[in-house]
């Protein structure tokens, strides 16, 4: 077993490491985690195993990332104006799904575990090995989290209601 | 019915959206930061030519590989990433050169490559025989014989073959001006159409028909 060419990882996980970098550090620091994630990994690609779970080592590195995203932010927080007082889409590239937010807004446990469980697929004992703790406590974190999401976004709730 | 564990995907699915367009710029910028710290070690692109898609591939010492259609580029991919490094990366800017000679070339307006090459998945003899290969002129032919005895080794016939049919830079390192001692086109990589063709272009672009 051999490794695949590292354009293959980044066809094939980087819109899944997209999405978890969205969710765990925010919709707008996501690009610095997910490029600093694939750098990380092609540094670190020849050593790799073979055979290794791709999607859960670029999960993992993706987390490491984001913690230290989120350290560096608090450690020095960048000044802006005014916060806006609505949801703003304009000037963005892809206007951000409000969904976003609320999933922003979530306890880190939850955030992580609903990314890493619902977004990136991977199972709850995959998740627990990331996020430390056990892998009941990882889905207890991902059915708080998508509860809380309920309750914050009704819009969805009663379209899936609708149906 | 749904279930507790399929329910919240579809709940979440906002999302799924895959942005291409982030993703592609992302990729972009990826590659940038990449080349910045010397993290491609193979380094590649696909051109169209007269002899049907071409995989270019170059490590930071030249130009290591370039594979044609029917050997299915994926493969080659897989290949090159088991043979060299797995550090693979779609990146046109280390390709630009070659991409501008090979299509001076095939527009007949260039007659030998002036490129760096990375010769390491040719070993021994068969790198030896490749060597030999540019000295063979364009709009000219040798046969297997002759280039084994330039190649030092007049009884290594059927070795010479191998080296052509195994060259991993064909065009650029010209083993098809490697003909059967009878004239016979001989195999080729690219296929036997493909190895005529350069042939003819050679032919008419070095002896103008008057």
């Amino acid at each position: 077993m051999t490794k695949a060419p590292f354009e293959k990882l980044v066809e094939e996980h980087g819109a899944t490491v997209l999405r978890v970098c969205r969710a765990v550090v925010g919709f707008h620091e996501a690009q610095d985690a997910w490029s600093e994630t694939f750098l990380a990994a092609l540094r670190a690609y020849p050593q790799l195993p073979d055979g290794a779970n791709i999607q859960a080592w670029l999960v993992t590195i993706a987390h490491r990332k984001a913690i230290d995203i989120t350290r560096a932010r608090a450690r020095a927080p960048v000044p802006v104006d005014e916060p806006p007082e609505s949801r703003s889409t304009v000037g963005l590239p892809t206007a951000p799904d409000p969904l976003w937010a609320d999933v922003a807004a979530l306890p880190n446990k939850q955030r992580q575990a609903v990314a890493y469980h619902f977004l990136a697929g991977l199972p709850y004992q995959q998740v627990a090995d990331i996020i430390g703790g056990s892998a009941d406590a990882a889905r207890r974190a991902a059915a708080d989290g998508i509860n809380s999401l309920r309750r914050n976004y009704p819009r969805t709730q009663q379209e899936a209601g609708s149906r | 019915m749904s279930t507790p564990e399929t329910d919240p995907a579809a709940y979440l699915s906002a999302l799924y959206d895959p942005d291409p367009l982030a993703l592609s710029r992302l990729r972009d910028s990826l590659v940038g930061a990449a080349a910045t710290a010397d993290l491609i070690d193979v380094a590649y692109r696909t051109i169209d030519s007269p002899v049907g898609k071409l995989l270019l591939a170059a490590t930071g010492q030249g130009l290591v590989r370039v594979a044609f259609d029917l050997e299915d580029h994926d493969l080659v991919l897989v290949g090159l990433a088991d043979k060299i490094s797995p550090r693979v990366l779609l990146d046109p800017r280390r390709l630009e050169a070659a991409t501008r000679q090979l299509s001076e070339y095939f527009d007949g307006g260039r007659t030998s490559f002036a490129l760096p090459v990375d010769f390491r998945l040719a070993t021994g003899f068969r790198r030896a025989v490749l060597a030999h290969l540019p000295a063979i002129a364009y709009g000219h032919t040798e046969s297997y014989s002759q280039v084994a005895l330039a190649a030092g080794s007049p009884r290594a016939v059927r070795a010479v073959g191998t080296a052509c049919a195994t060259n991993p830079i064909p065009i650029v390192v010209p083993c098809h001006r490697v003909v059967r001692s009878d004239g016979s086109f001989g195999g080729y990589r690219g296929g036997p159409a493909a190895k005529s063709l350069l042939l003819q272009l050679e032919r008419t672009t070095a002896r103008p028909p008057i």
